[in-house]
């Protein structure tokens, strides 16, 4: 048994691991074992004063049925995210692989949202529906929707997730690209000599093939939605109406960063951490079985 | 030390004298500020001014962003021991900076330092009194301050055959039923509801808002706003939004939009969006008083103010918190502030100031754009109409959107929302109190 590996040196692989786990510490560990510090305590809004409180901040949190609620929205927003985003990714990967003229323009395109700052994807949507002066907001009436997202918290909800999924295709797109051109050619091809159509070739070799991909990317997505989507939201909709659109981590934000109150919003992000540990995992022991690598 | 070594120091001395008269010596005031666009272009102005009118001190306007993202930057600052000298803060921010002791340092206390005769006197009393603890100093300087007045579509009311603007809520109500009925398509919308229909209708109609003088007596206040009044006022215009008589718009100044676009004939909103819809507005408007209930006894008291105020960081030097007193000196002086006051529709924060711009005939080549004076100075504040403060208020502002909105969708019935509001927004009350324990 070999058990230095390829490293001659004992301490080369812990200099070369040295600088990811300096950023992990610095941006991940430490920010995370402050938000449970903070988590236990009631403080004003310059630190001038700090009280233990023990877990009072978790169990305002749970008895609040508001806060419940925002679970349930929360759900639902990361899920319909992730099944907009991938799916509109992996239509686009399809059609975008099979071009055989301009494919890079095509190509380019698709990725450029990626580039846009969440608050200004947002605004973006926001512009585009809006009730008074958006372009699409006046065509959907003139179909005559009744459109008005302000008090319609259905319609809210599918413009936040409109705008948070939109922004994410291009990441989800670049990997499904991939992840469609790594198939080797010679199985298509056999599947086509064996009298398989399209739809099949693509339900039967092209899909499981992609599975790693897309069982990677539903966990990244998943995670966006839980995590990165404030700004689009207090943008678009500001968690309105009455709650509609309130998901966890824009109550996070809004407590935290607009109303100061430091201690409220460290628990809740304890309680996304967790959250967010827990699925993760989940995915990895549940999904992961069924991806074929 | 030879001949030659000193001459040169003195040469050197004499540049130094020379330069320190310039840029050199000059102490900086760092101002963060969230003055955006026109706005944000006449604060680089004012300290351009104050720059040129003396050589000791250099005031650096900073744009941090909105005002909760200029709080938000002005807290990390400060955490990070390196805070401006004067943090502007929007009054829902007001509790937050009067119960960090440790952070601030009394506007009073900085005009006292520097030595020179101030007069807190001079400054318009309703909107000062809002910044101002219960021994009657003066803790952050009054500057951008607005009080929301009503704006309506002329050329609509002409065409509906509406001879006057309403004076009370009915009148609104039969305004925009004839605006309808002449084919306006939106009769009234609001800004800033929680601002303009609770807040600020309580103070008009001399209602509770929160115990304890509306929370300027202490951080235990309760909030009092499920008032009969208002849950008259919300179900009328519940039932105004069933009749598609009045229309949400959104939470902050988006309604603006619609009344300068022409949907809506009506608007309740900040003084300060006058500029906004005069830039925007195809057709001829005019403001008037709010609306209220002729039914109230002593109705209409006195408007309350929203805004910002200049506050004051802890922990500078001695020469800096001059240089800052000497700033607020300028801005306070009756021909800058009058300027600000003419340009901007805020409130004039001087009497002197108010005064000068009624002399200079602005009022009657600018018809409407002393109702917000009119309204604040209607009658002297009682406790119920000078202000309110509260802990966590962008919390419990969020909450009363909430309910409203519940209430405008149907979902909800006026008075249980504005129970619930109640509820939910003193459980916010207690949080602040509690966080904020040592700074009674």
């Amino acid at each position: 048994m070999n058990r230095g590996g390829a490293f001659r040196s004992r301490w080369l692989p812990y200099a070369l691991v040295g600088p990811q786990i300096a950023v992990t510490l610095v941006f991940f560990l430490w920010p995370a074992a402050q938000a449970l510090v903070q988590s236990l305590f009631v403080e004003d809004a310059f630190g001038t004063a700090m009280q233990f409180v023990g877990l009072d901040n978790f169990a305002a949190l749970l008895a609040d049925p508001h806060y419940a609620r925002a679970f349930a929205t929360t759900a639902v927003f990361a899920g319909g995210v992730t099944t907009v985003s991938l799916g509109a990714a992996l239509i686009l990967a399809v059609l975008a692989n099979r071009v055989a003229r301009g494919a890079t323009l095509y190509r380019s395109l698709v990725i450029w949202p990626y580039a846009v700052a969440p608050a200004l994807a947002g605004v973006l949507w926001l512009f585009l529906f809006d009730p008074s002066v958006g372009t699409l907001a006046f065509a959907l009436k003139r179909l005559g929707v009744d459109w008005n997202p302000l008090l319609d918290g259905g319609q809210a909800m599918t413009l936040v997730i409109l705008a948070a999924a939109w922004k994410q295709v291009s990441y989800n797109f670049v990997f499904f690209l991939a992840g469609l051109q790594a198939i080797p050619r010679a199985l298509l091809e056999a599947a086509a000599i064996d009298g398989a159509g399209p739809w099949s070739r693509f339900r039967r070799i092209v899909l499981p093939l992609l599975s790693p991909t897309a069982f990677f990317l539903a966990v990244v997505n998943v995670i966006y939605a839980f995590f990165d989507t404030f700004g689009v939201i207090d943008a678009a909709t500001s968690g309105g109406p009455a709650k509609a659109t309130e998901v966890l981590v824009y109550k996070v934000f809004h407590d935290g960063f607009k109303g100061q109150d430091f201690g409220s919003a460290a628990a809740q992000s304890v309680i996304l951490m967790a959250i967010v540990i827990a699925l993760t995992v989940a995915q990895f022991r549940f999904i992961e079985r069924k991806v074929v690598y | 030390m030879n001949a030659a070594c000193r001459g040169a120091a003195a040469a050197l001395a004499i540049v130094g004298a020379v330069a320190s008269s310039g840029a050199l010596a000059q102490t900086e005031i760092h101002w963060w500020h969230a003055m955006a666009g026109a706005l944000g272009d006449r604060v680089g102005d004012l300290a351009k001014r104050f720059n040129a009118s003396q050589k000791e001190y250099k005031v650096v306007p900073v744009f941090k962003g909105s005002y909760d993202e200029t709080l938000a930057a002005g807290i990390a600052a400060f955490r990070a021991k390196s805070p401006p000298h004067i943090l502007q803060v929007y009054e829902v921010g007001t509790a937050t900076m009067m119960a960090a002791k440790g952070a601030i340092r009394p506007v009073h206390e900085v005009m006292a330092g520097a030595g020179k005769g101030w007069n807190p006197a001079e400054y318009v009393p309703a909107v000062a009194s809002y910044y101002t603890d219960h021994h009657g100093k003066m803790l952050s300087l009054p500057f951008n301050s607005s009080t929301p007045v009503f704006f309506y579509n002329k050329d609509v009311f002409k065409k509906a055959g509406i001879e006057a603007p309403p004076k009370t809520w009915r009148d609104v109500q039969e305004a925009a039923q004839k605006a309808k009925a002449a084919g306006a398509a939106c009769g009234f919308t609001t800004g800033w509801q929680s601002w303009v229909m609770l807040e600020n209708m309580s103070a008009w109609h001399n209602q509770e808002f929160a115990t304890r003088s509306n929370g300027f007596e202490g951080f235990d206040a309760k909030l009092a706003f499920n008032t009969l009044m208002l849950v008259r006022h919300i179900s009328l215009l519940s039932s105004w939004a069933k009749g598609e008589l009045f229309t949400y718009g959104g939470r902050r100044n988006e309604p603006e939009a619609k009344f300068f676009n022409g949907e809506c004939a009506m608007l309740t909103s900040s003084s300060a969006a006058y500029a906004n819809i005069k830039k925007n507005a195809k057709f001829e408007f005019g403001v008037a008083k709010l609306p209220y209930y002729e039914e109230e006894t002593g109705a209409p008291y006195n408007t309350i103010i929203g805004g910002a105020s200049l506050w004051v960081m802890a922990g500078k030097k001695p020469a800096e918190y001059k240089g800052v007193a000497r700033f607020f000196e300028f801005l306070s002086s009756p021909v800058v502030a009058a300027e600000w006051h003419q340009e901007t529709g805020y409130l004039p924060i001087t009497n002197a100031a108010y005064l000068a711009t009624q002399k200079s005939g602005f009022y009657d080549k600018h018809p409407g754009t002393d109702i917000s004076v009119q309204q604040m100075n209607s009658k002297k504040p009682t406790k119920f109409s000078k202000g309110v403060r509260l802990g966590n208020f962008v919390q419990i502002r969020g909450i009363i959107d909430e309910e409203l909105e519940a209430v405008w969708a149907g979902k909800k019935a006026p008075k249980d929302a504005l129970d619930e509001a109640v509820k939910r927004g003193n459980e916010q009350l207690r949080r602040f109190e509690q966080a904020n324990k040592s700074a009674k």
